[in-house]
This record gives structure tokens, C-alpha cells and sequence, in this order.
């Protein structure tokens, strides 16, 4: 579904990405593990198109997207759920969902599409007319998660879903996300430094170290690999 | 009493006008953060586009009549608006990664360059701006005396405060605006394509200001390349006043202006009328430099 090839991505002279490579399978939910600064949501946005890459190619379903603005890649069916949940807080729950749907000319499938949200986010359907950036940090990240659905993706990037959450709250989470991906057939590439947990429900994971790729394989042997559980997973 | 009523119908109109200039600045602060001094110039363009154009709307739709009024509003309002699309592309949007104070330093080239370029071919003289609306006897209410243009710069604000009201808070492209006002690389992350929302609000704006110029020339008919100018400041006051990037306050904020300037001038000195917007400027400044409705962040111009 996704393929990064030797991507290289800098702000200004420096780079953050050092020739990255990683895949991601359809249908699968596949993690990058990184502490601080190690390049995690650099590599999200230039897979969105927030950021320019320097080198390297993307390819989704086969086509190398590098470099396209974000409204083009939107437009193919990924969404992007970014660090720090960025609701637009000056906008309703109800507008922000909308905006989820911008390329969505349909209403019919805009009402559909806002239904399944809610059936997923109870609670967001009690605050629809709720000034966004009134909600709590838990609330927010539904939304963020319910508004990157609403274009009906076909590949969705989550970055550090669980960051600020209380444990009870991160656990909800993650059960969405495995729910989204077995119902939707959703691809998922998750970004978190809750490794223990994102190890938990994703396939595949990768470690990224600065800029690198150090590490990577299927989940269950990156939990048993003594370098991930000394360095991410506490021992 | 009668007096005084006068003086804040007076004021009104005036008002009304600062709050269409103020409502360009304000947006485009809300979606790119800085303040396009060239907006008053628009304004200017706007009123000159009119006086070009009512001759030639003459040929076959008499006037003054109110159709041939409103083919010279809205034309001169979509010429304005493309000027503004044009002068967004050509000068700000090579500059979008650039420091603020670049941009701020063009917009102020913009609006020399099209003082100059409107001195030259327009001519830097006095124009007599015609008679494009049929004016009414000035009637009188409780006393008052309300002269028609009066009532048709209130109306026609009004009207237009209202559509841009709808526009912004009912349409996909004004949400889209609200989005990208409050983060445009989490509108991005929509599939909103922000240049061409940025070129909305250059549109919107500058038709606006088109609207603005041509109410201001229809009641003080005498027009020149330089009358953009206090105008522009002043508006550009009210929007701060109101609170920059809050679209209800530079509404407000015009019409505070302008009702306090023709106050001041006609209760105390009119040699002071052009001081007051910048005393007000100073004070809000002290006082509350996010404005009457503006949020707490408090944005580095
Ligand atoms: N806008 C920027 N300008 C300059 N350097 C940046 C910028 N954003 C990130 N960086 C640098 O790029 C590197 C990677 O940052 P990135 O945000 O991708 O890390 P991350 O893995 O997402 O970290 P975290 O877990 O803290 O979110 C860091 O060294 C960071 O300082
Ligand atoms: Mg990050």
C-alpha cells in the first residue's frame, strides 16, 4: 500500500531523515517507534505532503507521491491524523467532521460517514454543536480520529494518538484504532512512543533512531528483541 | 438632540464605510497573519473603476438609475476582487515562507506602486465622480434630515455584512476560511487547497473595498489616486480596534470610528477629525491591544 524509498527530508541544512526505507502491507497496521526528536512525525508529514522531500520516493498503491501538495494526496485517499490532534478549535464538533469530508461532494455519504463516526464516538455525537476547543484532551483526539474518517479513507497515519492521555483513555484508544482497522480494512501506520502497547496491535513495526531506520520486523519478535526492550520497553 | 442624531447618522455612514476596508484587513490578517497595506489602494480602485466605467454603462443603461448603479457595483467589485487575486499571486505569494516583515515591507510597496501607477493614469487631480444613483429630496424624519445616499451606504453595508456573514459561517469554502485561519496545515490535512482559499479572501476582501470606494465616492463625489489613504489607516485602526482577525470587530470598530470622528468634529474641532482613529489606535494599544472582540493571543505584527 505505502512504500518509502530511501527518503531524505531536512529543515533547512539539516537533515531529520537520513535515507529512511519502510513499507507498510494492505490492511495491516504497521508502527514506527522512536523516542524524542528521532524523525517519527517528520516522516508523517512528508508523506502527506506538509513536508518537501530532499530525495527518496513514495509510493502509494504503486504511484510515487513525494513532493505532491496535501490536497493532492488527501485527494487519494490518505489521511493524516497529526501530533497534537490539531482540531480546529474555533469550529463546532459538528464543522470540524464537516471539514473532514471537504472533498466529499456527496451529503448522502457525508450523513453516512458522520453516523459511523458517532456510532464509533458516542460522545461526540452528545456535543456536536460544542465549540471544538472546549473539549477535553480525550474528546479532542476522538475527534481528530472521527475527522480523519469522515473522507473515507483508505490509508490513515496516526501521530502518538495516546500523547497526554490517561492510561484508561489510551487503552479506549488503541481498541478503536484495531476496531477501524478490522471493520474498514482500514491500512494504518502509527506513530508512538507508547511502544509497548503499539507493538501490541500492529503487525509490523519499525524503529527509527535519529533519522535511521535501526530495527524492524513483525511485532510479535520486535517485543522479544532485547535492544527494543531495553530501550523502549522498559527493561 | 436633534443635533446629535444628526451627527451619528452622519457618523454611520461613515462608519459603515471604514467597517467594509476594515473587514479586507482583518481576513487577511485572520488567514495569512499580516496586514496587506495595500488594501486602502483597492478602495481607491475600486472608486475610479466606477467612474471609468459609469460612461461606458451610460451607452445603454441610462443614468443615474438604480440598475445601472448595481451593473457598476458588482462590476467594479469583480474587477477589484481579480486586482486582488492578482496583486496577492504577483507580490505575497512568492513571500509565504519569508519572514512577516518582508511581506509587510512589499504590501507597503504595493500601495505606493499603486498610488504612483494611479497618479499616473488616472491623472493626480481631482475627479468629479458622477451621478450613477438617482438621489431623492433629502427628507426629513422627526427633523432630521437623512439624504438618501445615506440610507443607501447603511443599506448596502448592511447587505453585504449580511451575505458576507452567510458566506463565512454557512458555506464549504467560508468553513474551509475558518480552518485555515486557525491552522492551515491541519486544513491542508483536509484536502483545502489554501491557495486558493488564500485567493478568496484576497477576492472577498477586495470586492468589499471595491463596494466601500464606491459608496465613499457616491456621497463625498470628489475622487483622486491618493484617496485610499486615510481611509485605509483608519480602517485599518478600526480593525485592530475590533480585534485583528475577528470579522464582527472590524465591523464594529468602523463604526466606532466613524461615529466618534464625526462627533468629535462637529461638537469639538473638525481640525482634529483625522487624530482621533490614530488616538483611539494608541489607546487600545495600552489598553487592550487584542481588541474589543479580539481573542487573548496576541499576534507580533
Ligand atoms: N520545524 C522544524 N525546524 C527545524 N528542525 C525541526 C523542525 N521540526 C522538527 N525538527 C527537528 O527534526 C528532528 C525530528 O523531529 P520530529 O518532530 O520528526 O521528531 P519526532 O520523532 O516526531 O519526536 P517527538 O516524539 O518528540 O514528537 C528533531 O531533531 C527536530 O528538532
Ligand atoms: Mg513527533
Amino acid at each position: 500500500m505505502l512504500e518509502i524509498k530511501n527518503l531524505t527530508v531536512g529543515y533547512g541544512a539539516i537533515n531529520a531523515l537520513h535515507g529512511i526505507s519502510l513499507s507498510v502491507a494492505p490492511g495491516s497496521i504497521v508502527t514506527l517507534i522512536g523516542s524524542n526528536g528521532a524523525g517519527k512525525t517528520t516522516t508523517l508529514k512528508t508523506v502527506s505532503g506538509l513536508l518537501k522531500p530532499k530525495s527518496g520516493e513514495i509510493l502509494y498503491e504503486g504511484k510515487n507521491i513525494a513532493g505532491l501538495p496535501p490536497h493532492e494526496i488527501v485527494r487519494r485517499g490518505l489521511a493524516h491524523v497529526p501530533e497534537g490532534r490539531m482540531v480546529f478549535a474555533n469550529l463546532s464538533v459538528l464543522e470540524n467532521l464537516e471539514m473532514g469530508a471537504y472533498l466529499v461532494r456527496d451529503k448522502k455519504q457525508i450523513r453516512a460517514e458522520m453516523d459511523a463516526v458517532f456510532a464509533a464516538f458516542p460522545r461526540l455525537q452528545e456535543r456536536v454543536q460544542q465549540i471544538s476547543g472546549t473539549l477535553s484532551g480525550g474528546e479532542q483526539q476522538m475527534l481528530a480520529i472521527g475527522r480523519a474518517l469522515m473522507g473515507r479513507p483508505k490509508f490513515l497515519m496516526l501521530d502518538e494518538p495516546s500523547l497526554g492521555l490517561a492510561p484508561l483513555l489510551v487503552a479506549a484508544i488503541f481498541a478503536k484504532i484495531v476496531e477501524i482497522n478490522r471493520a474498514r480494512g482500514l491500512t494504518i501506520l502509527l506513530v508512538e512512543q507508547n511502544a509497548n502497547r503499539a507493538l501490541e496491535i500492529s503487525h509490523a513495526g519499525y524503529v527509527l533512531e535519529t533519522g535511521r531506520i535501526t530495527l524492524s520486523g513483525d511485532s510479535p519478535s520486535l517485543r522479544q528483541n532485547p535492544q527494543v526492550r531495553s530501550a523502549y520497553l522498559g527493561g | 438632540m436633534t443635533e446629535l442624531l444628526q451627527q451619528l447618522i452622519n457618523g454611520l455612514a461613515l462608519g459603515s464605510i471604514l467597517a467594509l476596508i476594515a473587514l479586507g484587513y482583518t481576513m487577511v490578517y485572520g488567514i495569512l497573519r499580516f496586514i496587506n497595506f495595500a488594501h486602502g489602494d483597492v478602495f481607491m480602485l475600486g472608486a475610479f473603476a466606477g467612474f471609468y466605467l459609469a460612461p461606458k454603462i451610460a451607452t445603454f443603461v441610462p443614468l443615474p438609475s438604480v440598475a445601472g448603479a448595481l451593473i457598476i457595483f458588482g462590476l467594479s467589485m469583480v474587477i477589484c476582487a481579480a486586482l486582488g487575486v492578482l496583486i496577492e499571486r504577483l507580490a505575497y505569494k512568492p513571500l509565504r515562507k519569508r519572514p512577516k516583515l518582508t511581506v509587510l515591507i512589499t504590501a507597503i510597496g504595493v500601495s505606493l506602486f499603486l498610488e504612483y501607477a494611479g497618479q499616473f493614469f488616472f491623472g493626480a487631480s481631482n475627479k468629479k465622480f458622477p451621478d450613477i444613483l438617482p438621489t431623492w429630496p433629502v427628507t426629513k424624519v422627526l427633523s432630521l434630515s437623512v439624504n438618501s445616499n445615506q440610507l443607501i451606504v447603511l443599506a448596502v453595508t448592511l447587505l453585504l455584512l449580511l451575505g458576507l456573514r452567510f458566506i463565512v459561517m454557512k458555506t464549504r469554502m467560508g468553513r474551509a476560511m475558518r480552518a485555515v485561519s486557525f491552522n492551515p496545515e491541519a486544513a491542508a490535512l483536509m484536502g483545502v487547497n489554501t491557495d486558493v482559499v488564500i485567493s478568496f479572501t484576497f477576492a472577498l476582501g477586495s470586492a468589499l473595498a471595491a463596494a466601500a470606494g464606491i459608496l465613499y465616492a457616491i456621497n463625498y463625489p470628489s475622487i483622486d489616486p491618493l484617496m485610499g489613504i486615510m481611509p485605509g489607516l483608519k480602517a485599518f485602526v478600526a480593525a485592530v480596534l475590533g480585534g485583528i482577525g475577528n470579522l464582527p470587530g472590524a465591523a464594529l470598530g468602523g463604526i466606532i470610528i466613524g461615529v466618534t470622528e464625526t462627533l468629535v468634529s462637529g461638537y469639538i474641532s473638525s481640525t482634529y477629525r483625522d487624530a482621533i482613529a490614530f488616538a483611539i489606535l494608541i489607546v487600545i494599544l495600552l489598553v487592550k491591544p487584542s481588541g474589543l472582540l479580539g481573542k487573548k493571543e496576541v499576534e507580533k505584527v
